[in-house]
């Protein structure tokens, strides 16, 4: 039971540190230049991404991570506010 | 009211608000003084962690660094945002749950180790000190500029304010301080953005206003700012000008470092359970993330009104922001052709960068230089990046409140940053190298003592580096993200994820990327610094991005070593265990 809790964290984490990756190194850098072709308003999008979206993507994946785990969370430990309090 | 009548004001009201907190919040135990009793809400440490993060770097250079280096800047504000993402996922919950006061104090137990405790130790006060020196440096130009006192005058204003509530306080008094100096920050920078967004787009929103129109032309902002960037002998704004090799490595060792980052680590350590360590990180992004979508902004701005408000100006019509930085030291113009006219283009002015200034005046009233000008092009303006910010709302004939919000907003980024490092400096002091490894024998009550007296002397010293600031202190930046890249982040990551590592393993690791990356950024940023160039870079990293690599080496260097003594003891694999757990 505690092995699969820990092996469904690390697929979360590893799928969403794709999606880190993709928007910041792979949008905002490497394939920066060729997304420059595209543009959203006044920006380019290869500089959207390096200025503004990566960043916006961030603070989705964090919340998203939140989410799932507390769901994982509740699966496993279900009403698990005492264990959680450790020490005091 | 005057502009510096205002300012005392403003300031004046700030400092009277970050007292009353401290003295209100003042810690009673070392669990108060390290970890504010693990009481801390979610949102409120996401606030704190938000202005323990954003130092004066973040609120008076960055936007001004973007505006002179266009995309390539994109590597501080994505190194700097994303390793808030590798906090939350992989570091945050589980050293929340360890449950222990400092970032050595893991490394110590996980390795069961004092030499692996020891080198973390050594890795944090010299990451945190050069730090402190930064912080400091702008609490003199903040000072001087606008408070018209002496820079040392105003240092020391500053190191008595962080005395009281840091060394009082400790992490419960810096937490809700932090919590007021994030507020007054974050509206400081917004609300000149958000006038300078509508003067210039009419869009009142600063992170749209950038992609849109110049207001009363069919002209993209961006495209003009290209254009004019080409023009005057830039490169086009939009575009990298560096490597993409380069800039994947300076991104990843900025995003590594700041996850490796004890002052932003410990943070973590206060709120109550291991679910709100998750939703703390997320907090402080959104925080930490207003300001960073905005200062692009601000830097597209400030570049355009820039060049619109001097080139091809008389220096004798010039605005007064020009002659106000000219005197601080800032701004320095040399008439290479004599024709009293401003020219600003791309390349050094002066032989040398940096001006010499003379007590003299030049035939227009500038101050005369002593550097020869450089004749490899025609530009004649010297800009220190720093005065993007602080100077924005001047150049945009903003209102005199706004001016003097911009520097509380500068000293409050200043001050929490600073209280936060120098509560991990004594913090690991008095904890870690007195308690831990020097006088185990010492009491709780003594052991608060030596925390507040390394407080008081980790604020002198940070106070001397301001007085004298080290000429050295923007060479060394690098040197902080890149040994928590190369040290601090594998050691903890490892720790969480990789039973099996042992503490041959581990202090091997960090040895390898601690000697590795110091080597590396010594040798060009002292050694030989002629030859910092992309011709000698290994695989064509600069020094800025060599942390990265440090990283990489400490990874597979722990994992060789490793495979050759022997476990971790059980307790160990139990412990790992139980901080899985959430």
């Amino acid at each position: 039971m505690k092995s699969s809790y820990w092996k469904s964290n690390l697929v979360i984490l590893a799928s969403l540190l794709v999606i880190w990756f993709v928007v910041s190194f792979g949008f905002g850098i490497l394939w920066s230049e060729k997304l420059d072709n595209f543009s959203i308003g006044g920006f380019k999008l290869g500089f959207w991404f390096s200025q503004q979206g990566s960043i916006y993507f961030f603070v989705l994946i964090i919340f998203i991570y939140v989410y799932l785990l507390n769901k994982l969370d509740k699966k496993y430990f279900d009403n698990s506010d005492q264990s959680n309090i450790e020490e005091e | 009211m005057s502009l510096q009548a205002l300012t005392y004001l403003f300031v004046g009201i700030s400092f009277a608000i970050y007292i009353g907190i401290a003295i209100w919040s003042r810690a009673r135990s070392t669990n108060d003084f390290y970890i504010a009793g693990k009481g801390v809400s979610p949102v409120a440490n996401g606030m704190a962690t938000a202005a323990d993060w954003m130092s004066a770097a973040s609120f008076i250079s960055m936007a001004g660094l973007i505006a002179f280096l266009g995309k390539d800047g994109s590597v501080y504000l994505m190194g700097w945002t994303g390793g808030y993402v590798l906090l939350a996922l992989l570091l945050a919950p589980y050293l929340r749950k360890f449950g222990k006061y400092t970032v050595p104090d893991f490394i110590g137990t996980r390795y069961y180790s004092k030499a692996a405790r020891l080198v973390a130790i050594i890795c944090l006060i010299f990451i945190s000190f050069t730090y402190v020196a930064g912080q400091m440096r702008g609490v003199g130009i903040v000072f001087s500029r606008f408070l018209e006192v002496d820079i040392n005058t105003g240092v020391i204003i500053g190191m008595l304010i962080v005395f009281f509530y840091a060394v009082l306080g400790g992490m419960k008094g810096i937490t809700y301080t932090q919590v007021a100096q994030y507020c007054v920050l974050i509206f400081a920078y917004l609300v000149p953005a958000i006038f300078i967004s509508l003067m210039i787009t009419n869009n009142p929103i600063p992170q749209l206003g950038f992609g849109d129109k110049i207001a009363g032309s069919s002209l993209y902002l961006l495209d003009k700012l290209d254009e004019l960037s080409i023009e005057l002998g830039f490169n086009a704004y939009t575009e990298y000008t560096k490597s993409n090799i380069d800039v994947f490595f300076i991104t990843a060792a900025l995003m590594f470092g700041t996850a490796g980052l004890p002052h932003v680590i410990v943070r973590f350590f206060t709120v109550p359970k291991v679910s709100d360590a998750r939703k703390s990180a997320g907090y402080a992004l959104v925080f930490i993330a207003l300001l960073y979508t905005t200062a692009p902004a601000v830097a597209a701005f400030a570049k355009i009104n820039f060049i619109d408000s001097v080139q091809k100006v008389e220096y004798e019509s010039a605005p007064d922001w020009f002659t106000n930085w000219e005197n601080i030291g800032l701004i320095a113009w040399k008439d290479k052709n004599n024709d009293g006219i401003i020219n600003y283009s791309s390349g050094n002015a002066l032989e040398g960068v940096k001006p010499k200034y003379t007590n003299q005046f030049g035939e227009f009233g500038e101050r005369i230089v002593e550097n020869a000008s450089e004749q490899s092009n025609n530009n004649e303006v010297y800009i220190d990046n720093d005065i993007m910010v602080l100077a924005n709302p001047e150049i945009a004939k903003l209102p005199n409140w706004v001016i003097a919000l911009v520097a509380a907003g500068a000293l409050a980024a200043a001050l929490s940053t600073a209280a936060g490092l120098l509560l991990v400096i004594s913090a690991s002091i008095s904890h870690d190298l007195m308690k831990k490894i020097l006088l185990p024998n010492i009491t709780e009550k003594q052991e608060l003592f030596y925390a507040r007296c390394a407080a008081a002397v980790a604020i002198f010293i940070a106070g001397l580096f301001g007085i004298y600031p080290p000429g050295f202190v923007a060479q060394v930046v690098a040197f902080a993200f890149g040994l928590a890249a190369s040290t601090i982040f594998p050691a903890l990551f490892l720790g969480i994820f990789y039973k099996r590592l042992n503490k041959e393993g581990a202090i091997a690791g960090m040895l390898t990327g601690l000697i590795a990356t110091s080597s590396y950024i010594s040798y060009f940023k002292f050694v030989n610094p002629a030859i910092n160039n992309s011709d000698y870079w290994i695989f064509g990293i600069s020094p800025e991005g060599f942390g990265f690599l440090g990283m990489i080496l400490n990874f597979v260097v722990a994992l060789i070593v490793s495979t050759f003594y022997s476990k971790p003891p059980k307790e160990i694999y139990q412990m790992i265990d139980e901080i899985r757990k959430p």
